[in-house]
């Protein structure tokens, strides 16, 4: 068997393991069995709720949002040749961000639950209709990132100015908790809601592999490779910006994921840019539900936000390996 | 017979000129070389060649096919095309870099099928890079990376080869080894127009001149005929002083003193 399928399936095998962790700890106790019985609804009739309608959903949301920032970071970095890239760097986040803070501004929470992932979808597709516009006029890779950090700086001071104007600190708390992330509470609804947007844009990021390697050798050479490149920038930007979007609507900004799982992956499996992709969905979904994990450990006084332990744990990790690989990449 | 046609192409860039009614050939077999000073339009003429820069007029035409006519794909396996300076943006390794080479001839699903295994193999051995192939191209000499960039553009297998500067920045055994492999490309019955700006090198390499001077064809001949005092003192501003070593002509220039 080679080396990368190997490889891929250890990673799966993780993430399996990872996730039935995942179900099994929580608030209430409840054992091994007793979790795969009430994966089919064949448990007691509390237990079988608790899986199914609480820690199912989450468990499998983290798993989603997890591959869609890992894949997108992957594709991002190759296709803008770049390894400093990541979902942030499209200016989506923040957009999507500012459709959240709106939301909560405007108290829509209260209302309908769905409002919040709702703003924040919609901030994320104006700035992924921006970023389709510039990549159909055949801009290079700078301009695209250029463009990005405008508009994610724009969407920043209008989260700014929403915070500023507050009607109450309470709300400024919310804002600010909503953009720490998080996965608590969240309902197969909202999975359900996350799910056809991050499926199109995985659907529009589909056999670009070949592309991304053709791109390791310049834009130029690459299209007389017989890839259309305009083609392939148009599809990652949008591809990726719809699903982090949907990702950051799901359960707000989730930072370093998309930018140190692509790093990880070369490290462990292969540097080809084309073959980086999927490793870096499962190790997303991976880090994702570890992060996930790691919240629960009980603190006293607030629990941890997602968002506050991915970075906590993404930033030293993504040191380490720029550390590591400094000889190799130049 | 089947050629590389180029007929009566002009480009405007950002609304100047950049060239104007260039009509050229390049057979299958034989070595052209793209001379002319900086900006007189040599890699934007590739460029064009290429499909990579939309033409304002004229066309360009591939075995009887105009290229408009065909898809990318079949225009990668048609031209392969060494780029100036050819940055390599990961760690990759020799052999994934050369086996790129293959892509126009794969399905965007498809993997590297024996057939382009011994493709790979062939271009590394015509290209001295065997001993690399595991190494990360980060780590190789420039002269090593030359090669490896060259490998590829071999394992496309394409009939038509455009080499843009493939011998700047290569010390003298090098751009010897580069130039040797590229003759023995033509001799393959591949046809290749290479940029360069070493004369010698060009008189002794290529069976054609292609001169070239602020956007305008002044020729296409013989290297002796076009490369002739009057046309490098009218291109170059420069004066030539040559010699014959074991047959093959040496041009070394001087600055032509214009008595002010």
């Amino acid at each position: 068997m080679n080396k990368y399928l190997f490889r891929n399936i250890l990673l799966v095998l993780a993430l399996i393991v990872v996730s039935i962790a995942s179900l099994l700890i929580g608030r209430t106790e409840i054992d091994v069995i007793t979790v795969l019985k009430a994966l089919f609804g064949v448990a007691d009739e509390p237990i079988n709720l608790i899986i199914q309608e609480l820690r199912l959903p989450r468990v499998l949301l983290g798993i989603l949002i997890g591959a869609a920032l890992g894949i997108s970071g992957a594709a991002l970095q190759g296709v803008l040749r770049n390894p400093l890239a990541d979902p942030g760097v499209i200016g989506v986040s923040a957009s999507a961000a500012l459709g959240a803070v709106i939301a909560i501004h405007l108290g829509l929470q209260l209302i309908w639950s769905l409002f919040i992932p709702l703003f924040a979808m919609g901030g994320a597709l104006v700035a992924t209709f921006i970023l389709l516009y510039v990549s159909m006029r055949e801009s290079s890779v700078l301009t695209l990132i250029l463009v990005g950090i405008g508009i994610s700086s724009l969407a920043m001071a209008g989260v700014s100015l929403v915070m500023n104007i507050a009607p109450s600190p309470m709300s400024i708390r919310d804002m600010i908790m909503w953009m720490l992330g998080s996965l608590e509470n969240r309902t197969m609804t909202d999975l359900m809601l996350a799910t056809p947007f991050i499926l199109f844009g995985w659907i529009m990021m589909i056999n670009v592999g070949q592309g991304l390697n053709a791109l390791s050798v310049g834009e130029e050479t690459a299209q007389t490779m017989g890839i259309n490149v305009t083609m392939l920038k148009l599809r990652i930007v949008v591809g990726s910006a719809i699903s982090v979007g949907a990702a950051v609507a799901a359960c707000g900004s989730i930072g370093f994921i998309g930018l140190v799982v692509p790093h990880m992956v070369r490290g462990m499996i292969t540097n080809n840019p084309g073959d980086v992709l999927l490793p870096s969905a499962i190790m997303g979904g991976l880090l994702l539900t570890l992060a996930d994990l790691a919240t629960r450990i009980p603190t006293s006084g607030a629990t941890l936000q997602l968002g506050v332990v991915t970075s906590l744990i993404g930033a030293p990790a993504f040191l380490f390996i720029v550390y590591n690989t400094r000889k190799s990449m130049r | 017979m089947k050629c590389l046609r180029v007929d009566n192409l002009s480009l405007e860039l950002g609304g100047s000129l950049i060239l104007s009614g260039i009509s050229a050939t390049l057979n299958r077999g034989e070595m052209v070389g793209l001379i002319g000073p900086n900006g007189a339009g040599k890699s934007s003429l590739l460029r064009s060649i290429l499909g990579l820069v939309k033409i304002n007029n004229g066309s360009i035409i591939v075995d009887d096919t105009d290229i408009n006519a065909l898809s990318l794909k079949q225009r990668a396996r048609k031209m392969a095309y060494a780029a100036q300076g050819a940055p390599v943006y990961w760690p990759l390794t020799v052999e994934h870099i050369i086996g790129l080479g293959r892509m126009p001839h794969l399905n965007p699903w498809q993997k590297i099928r024996p057939s382009d295994r011994d493709i790979i193999n062939d271009a590394m051995i015509k290209t001295d890079c065997t001993h690399l192939k595991g190494r990360s191209v980060m780590t190789l000499s420039g002269g090593e990376r030359a090669r490896v960039l060259l490998a590829r553009v071999l394992a496309t297998k394409a009939p038509y080869v455009m080499a843009d500067e493939p011998v700047a920045a290569l010390d003298p055994a090098h751009q010897l080894g580069v130039m040797n492999i590229l003759k023995e490309l033509a001799s393959s019955d591949c046809g290749v127009l290479v940029v360069m700006h070493d004369l010698s090198l060009a008189a002794r390499y290529c069976d054609r001149i292609i001169l070239l001077n602020e956007g305008k064809m002044i020729g296409q001949d013989k290297p002796d005929i076009m490369l002739n005092d009057d046309n490098l003192a009218d291109v170059f501003s420069v004066r030539a002083s040559r010699w014959k070593d074991q047959g093959e002509d040496f041009i070394i220039t001087r600055q032509i003193e214009t008595g002010i």
